[in-house]
């Protein structure tokens, strides 16, 4: 090749001026950026196996090996109790993934390339969203199907069960902001892996492997305001699964908590996500 | 931007982290289509000005224009004119050659027909065709970088910026991304890269600028600093400590300088101006002299020396380094001399 066909370069598009152009960049480019991802899934299936695994695994450690001893206040099966927590469970520990993807991308200096690239910092973001929703679908279904061949079942509508599954994936789009925004904070893919071990507790202190009507007190209402006891007995509710008592404001208002506590950490971690993209003063 | 405007200015750049300043009244000119070396220990600020010059970082003081746009006012449109080439390559390893740089054409928002066309076209100028379609884990030091320029050729840009382009490669793999480099030079792209090698410098820039502290303290054409810190040297390694002070009489007056001995490392060294001739007079007059001697070599000087030279004390021992962005993963090399 000569040097004058290389300089043949195709020019560059004009910055968008209107606001139609700027999302029309925004969302082709947020695909191009999520397009990497399912690359990565197509080369890389032993991930993919250890990252439905998780789930899995946690079916049989739960509902067989401490499932036994369970009781679920109320009364009813302790798998059809089980199965909506680790649903909320597996959404919550989607964070973990997201931290980790975005540091890993900041520390091998992919994302300040793409910060010195015309390319708004909504596209790098929404990239990164839609990709992990993908997985989050890819998730759940794996986890639906393992639930019902252990006797999980929904007793409600399947327009229930949908919305049911609506509002997980509205948690953990909610959720894959405060990911970014973690993501871009940790200073190290180390202390982005130390993630886990927050992740750990706030799934534990909630409702999703026991009542909290069980629990000490203190423990139960802090159990019983954790964002995540809202998703997870809204979808108790939905699927029409046992474990939905108690008579606390929260769990009275468990419909409005479990649309309110996502929209509510969306508003809060999304223009901090992207601000913390854009800064430009560290 | 005019034919005649340059492609870098920065006026009096600032930037402070905390109490240190990383930039201090930092002044750099790159003329159009020249290549600028800048050339600074670790710590000095090198990264924290390639990272205002591409936009990341917002000074605290201070402008800069890059292909004539200031950057602090239209950084959008800097983007569009401007490639970035961090200090580690931005290769995605599970995707092949291709997909990376069909990822880059799309994101700067080539038509798919358009992607496809220029991926082939920067994969042959690149000398990446034949691996194109191998997965870039498999691709060696020399070849992520290449493809790392590639991606950077999209659209030629005006500007073209490189952090240590070379750091962490092997003599072989460096040569190669000097010769890709000569390549985008030559298609009239302005280069400006950080270096901590002298002879990176020396094979590339037309200008170097040295910075310490946050502040341009040399800047010119390689042969100028080179004369100022007084060309290649002479290193006269001896077997016999008794023999140093004679054998240091001996290059000083070859050299035209006084020399410099380090006992412990029966070392003499001095500057080597006419570099043949001060060897063969070396040798000459210490089998004369019958001083025998383990090693007689010409080398160019290290940043050390040059540092030594220049601010009158060691590139390391500055106590401070002000510069968190030059840290980041960035092993302390300036003791390490520089390889010829």
């Amino acid at each position: 090749m000569t040097t004058t066909e290389l300089m043949a370069a195709p020019s560059a598009p004009p910055l968008p001026d209107s606001p139609a152009d700027r999302w029309r960049w925004l969302i082709r480019d947020g695909f191009t950026i999520a397009r990497r991802d399912a690359i990565h899934w197509r080369r890389r299936p032993g991930q993919i196996v250890a990252g439905l695994a998780f789930p899995i695994m946690f079916v049989v450690l739960y509902g067989y090996v401490l499932g036994g001893s369970m009781s679920v206040a109320g009364g009813g099966a302790y798998m059809d109790f089980l199965i909506p927590g680790l649903f909320t469970m597996t959404m919550a520990f989607g964070v973990g993934d997201t931290i980790i993807g975005v540091n890993t991308d900041v520390a091998r200096g992919v994302t300040d390339r793409f910060r010195s690239m015309p390319i708004s910092a909504g596209s790098v973001v929404l990239g990164r969203a839609l990709a992990d929703m993908v997985w989050a679908v890819v998730n759940l279904a794996v986890l639906a199907i393992c639930g019902l061949a252990v006797g999980w079942r929904w007793h409600g509508t399947l327009a229930a069960a949908g919305l049911a599954f609506g509002l997980l994936l509205l948690l953990r789009f909610s959720l894959v902001w405060a990911g970014i925004y973690f993501g871009l904070l940790a200073r190290s893919p180390e202390a982005a892996a130390s993630s886990w071990a927050l992740l750990f507790p706030l799934t534990m202190l909630a409702n999703t492997f026991a009542s909290p009507e069980l629990m000490p007190g203190w423990l139960g209402a802090i159990a019983n305001w954790n964002p995540l006891s809202a998703t997870v007995t809204a979808t108790r509710e939905l699927f029409e699964n046992p474990g939905v008592g108690g008579n606390s404001w929260a769990t009275e208002n468990t419909m409005l908590l479990a649309v309110g506590w996502p929209v509510l950490i969306m508003l809060i971690f999304a223009p901090l996500a992207v601000r913390r993209y854009r800064n430009r003063s560290i | 931007m005019t034919s005649t405007a340059p492609a870098v200015v920065a006026r009096g750049l600032i930037k402070t982290y905390g109490k240190t300043r990383a930039l201090d009244g930092f002044d750099l000119t790159v003329a159009r289509g020249a290549v600028c070396g800048l050339l600074g220990p670790n710590g000095a600020g090198k990264t924290t000005a390639v990272r205002i010059l591409t936009t990341l970082l917002r000074p605290d003081g201070g402008s800069a224009e890059v292909a004539g746009i200031d950057v602090a006012t239209e950084p959008a449109l800097v983007r569009t004119r401007i490639g970035m080439i961090g200090q580690q390559t931005t290769v995605d390893d599970i995707l092949t050659g291709r997909e990376n740089l069909l990822l880059w054409c799309r994101l700067y928002h080539l038509s798919e027909r358009e992607a496809q066309t220029r991926s082939d076209q920067l994969l042959e100028h690149f000398g990446l065709t034949e691996a194109g379609d191998k997965q870039a884990k498999h691709y060696s030091g020399g070849m992520r970088r290449r493809l790392d320029l590639a991606a950077s050729f999209v659209l030629t840009p005006q500007v073209l910026f490189l952090d240590e382009p070379t750091t962490g490669l092997d003599p072989r793999n460096r040569n190669e991304v000097w010769s890709a480099l000569r390549g985008v030079v030559a298609l009239g792209t302005t280069v400006l890269m950080t270096t901590q090698y002298l002879d990176e410098a020396d094979q590339l820039a037309d200008q170097v600028v040295v910075i310490d502290h946050g502040r341009v303290i040399a800047d010119g054409p390689p042969a100028e600093l080179k004369a100022t810190i007084g060309g290649d040297r002479i290193d006269v390694v001896l077997r016999d400590e008794a023999d140093l002070f004679r054998a240091a009489e001996i290059v000083a007056r070859a050299a035209g300088v006084d020399a410099e001995v380090e006992a412990q490392l029966r070392r003499v060294s001095a500057p080597a101006r006419h570099r043949v001739s001060v060897l063969s007079e070396v040798i000459r007059n210490l089998e004369e002299a019958q001083i025998d001697a383990e090693d007689v070599n010409l080398r160019r000087p290290t940043l050390d020396e040059v540092f030594l030279r220049l601010t009158g004390r060691r590139a390391d021992d500055s106590g401070e380094t002000g510069d968190p962005a030059d840290r980041d993963g960035e092993p302390v090399r300036t003791n390490e001399e520089v390889a010829v």
